[in-house]
């Protein structure tokens, strides 16, 4: 189901959470809401969900206008960042709850709760109670029991932010297959552009209650429209009006005409790559990244001159140097 | 382990002193002059009318300040009302008036002279010095109970089980009913309890609006301290018991509400 959200204000006494907010969600996607807090992320996901009512504007799920109708009728499935577990109730109720709700025979809700309880590879733990189960058991619990009601759409809001980054990395790619194999159209808050450029189709960035740009991860991280998209889509240096990221800043021994002298600062180990820190004319540190046999082929260490080029950048007009 | 053992007995000494000690001092002096007499003080017909009225205004005081208190917790948590914080400051009322002025109060709006008094004399319904008095005298102080017990509650919970059940299609009675009540259970329980502590113990307001016709309209707790002044102490004692006896069987009923294991 396709979600259309156009024209969407919303405001918080005088904050501004939504700024004639417009979207359009194509059917069987895979979308990440990335942005900074405050960037109207979480609140254009409740919008959607219902949870929260525009002031202006239309939300339309499935072609359906759904501006006006609660959240008990827009057939979704909601992911809360906190999991928001009933406590009282076993893991087996938890998500038999919506079925329940709809009155579904005794037999099917059972059947279902089984089947959707081996699909997030809880087996076994329906009689538990949820603080019986660790983070990342929970959030699959909750993601069962959102799906256990086969919603038109699935609404995430920040769902593994609470979560430590193992965990967090292994639910990332399990969302991912999810995701491919029930098809259901998929909206995700996040803050971390690598967990969105990890698991979305298609990446929203906000900011200050705007979209700020949407596109495949690929595209905003390549072609950012703006100074505030390079930043926000991974690490970044300043070389005089030019931005350029880490692993464009070519590192040689010898000037070759485009080069700026500087001198090395830090050597880290990454693990997979090595960041060197350089200062370029005394000045602006800029960081860049390296493989392992270029770092070792130059022979880096901290003090030694080298000359700095970068090998692809990008310039914003209007942007102050 | 020294200090373990330490602190269990200053708990237990603490307890002893307030509450073991007493009650067992109520239990032994009423049957310091065999079973006959307790029996006697208990079944004659004062007696029996004054354990019935007691039930009777707890058992209509009790429900209807639950059913409020919740009301009034979910209005000042969960919703937008304009006043809050005077409605919070009204519900700690009962709390802040001495009840002697609380009864007082009464008689002057519903007493035969007081401002609705003649309305419902003249329709031959009588609230001072009967049970419609004693009822409004109780409920009045043992008012902000439950309130205050499940208010605390409610905010801690947070709202996302209820945003949780909205998106799973739960209409409001079903996110009540499902999961706001049994999350909430626990301090209705002490609401309850103390609701009806208060209300089989007042004495007060009660005091003033009843009259304390002999028989007609005196509840336990006045029957204790009329039958102690009397200087029948068998009657008091036994009054007195079966005060501690109702109390103890509300917090018996109540326990079988306990939570599970699942927190």
């Amino acid at each position: 189901m396709a979600i259309t959200v156009r024209n969407v204000n919303k405001r918080f006494g005088d904050f501004v959470a939504l700024d004639d907010v417009s979207l359009e969600v194509p059917p069987g996607s895979l979308t990440g809401l990335l942005g900074p807090s405050g960037s109207g992320k979480s609140t254009l996901l409740r919008v959607i969900a219902g949870l929260e009512t525009a002031d202006e504007g239309d939300v339309f799920i499935g072609g359906h206008e759904a501006t006006l109708l609660p959240p008990q009728r827009r057939e979704i499935g909601f992911v809360f960042q906190h999991y928001a577990a009933f406590k009282h109730m076993t893991v087996a109720r938890n998500v038999a709850f919506g079925l329940e709700i709809r009155k579904r025979p005794k037999d099917e809700v059972k059947g279902r709760v089984a089947e959707l309880l081996h699909l997030v590879q809880l087996d076994g733990l329906g009689d538990r109670y949820p603080s019986q189960l660790s983070g990342g058991q929970r959030q699959r619990m909750a993601l069962a029991r959102a799906l256990a009601v086969e919603p038109e759409v699935l609404l995430l809001d920040e769902p593994f932010g609470a979560l430590d980054a193992r965990v967090r990395s292994e639910l990332r790619a399990w969302l991912r297959r999810l995701h491919d194999e029930m098809q259901v159209t998929t909206v995700f808050v996040t803050h971390d552009q690598e967990e969105a450029m990890e698991v979305a189709d298609t990446i929203v960035l906000m900011d200050c209650g705007r979209i700020v740009q949407e596109g495949r991860p690929q595209e905003l991280y390549d072609h950012p429209g703006s100074e505030f998209v390079m930043r926000f889509m991974g690490q970044v240096n300043r070389i005089g009006d030019a931005y350029v990221r880490p692993h464009d800043v070519e590192i040689r021994l010898q000037p070759n005409g485009t080069t700026q002298a500087a001198v090395v600062e830090r050597v880290l180990h990454m693990g997979h790559h090595i960041r060197v820190d350089v200062s370029v004319n005394g000045g602006a540190p800029v960081s860049a990244q390296l493989t392992r046999d270029e770092a070792e082929r130059l022979g880096l260490e901290p003090g030694r001159p080298v000359f700095v080029r970068p090998s692809r950048a990008r310039t914003f007009a209007g942007t102050p140097s | 382990m020294f200090t373990k053992l330490g602190l269990r007995f200053a708990a237990l000494a603490y307890l002893a002193l307030l509450l073991i000690v007493p009650v067992g001092i109520i239990g032994a002096h009423t049957f310091s002059g065999g079973l006959g007499p307790v029996w006697d003080s208990l079944t004659v017909p004062d007696a029996v009318k004054a354990l019935e009225l007691t039930l009777e205004i707890a058992i209509i005081v009790v429900p209807l300040n639950t059913v409020f208190g919740i009301t009034m917790a979910i209005l000042m948590v969960r919703r937008e009302l304009p006043g809050k914080a005077l409605l919070s400051a009204l519900i700690d009322l009962p709390f802040a008036v001495s009840p002697v002025i609380v009864g007082f109060t009464l008689i002057l709006v519903y007493g035969q002279q007081g401002w609705f008094g003649s309305f419902f004399v003249d329709r031959g319904y009588q609230i001072i010095f009967s049970t419609p008095g004693m009822v409004l005298a109780t409920m009045f102080v043992s008012l902000p109970f439950v309130a205050r017990e499940v208010i605390p509650v409610l905010r801690e919970i947070g709202t996302e089980q209820e945003q949780a059940a909205a998106t799973l299609g739960a209409r409001s009675h079903q996110t009540f009913r499902r999961v706001t009540l049994p999350a909430i259970r626990w301090g209705i329980v002490y609401g309850v309890v103390l609701t009806t502590a208060r209300s089989i113990g007042e004495y007060g307001a009660v005091a003033v609006v009843s009259g304390n016709v002999i028989g007609q309209t005196q509840t336990l707790t006045l029957r204790v301290s009329q039958e102690y002044q009397n200087f029948d102490h068998t009657a008091a004692y036994t009054a007195a018991l079966e005060l501690a006896v109702i109390a103890l069987v509300t917090l018996f009923l109540m326990n079988l509400f306990h939570p599970r294991k699942d927190r």
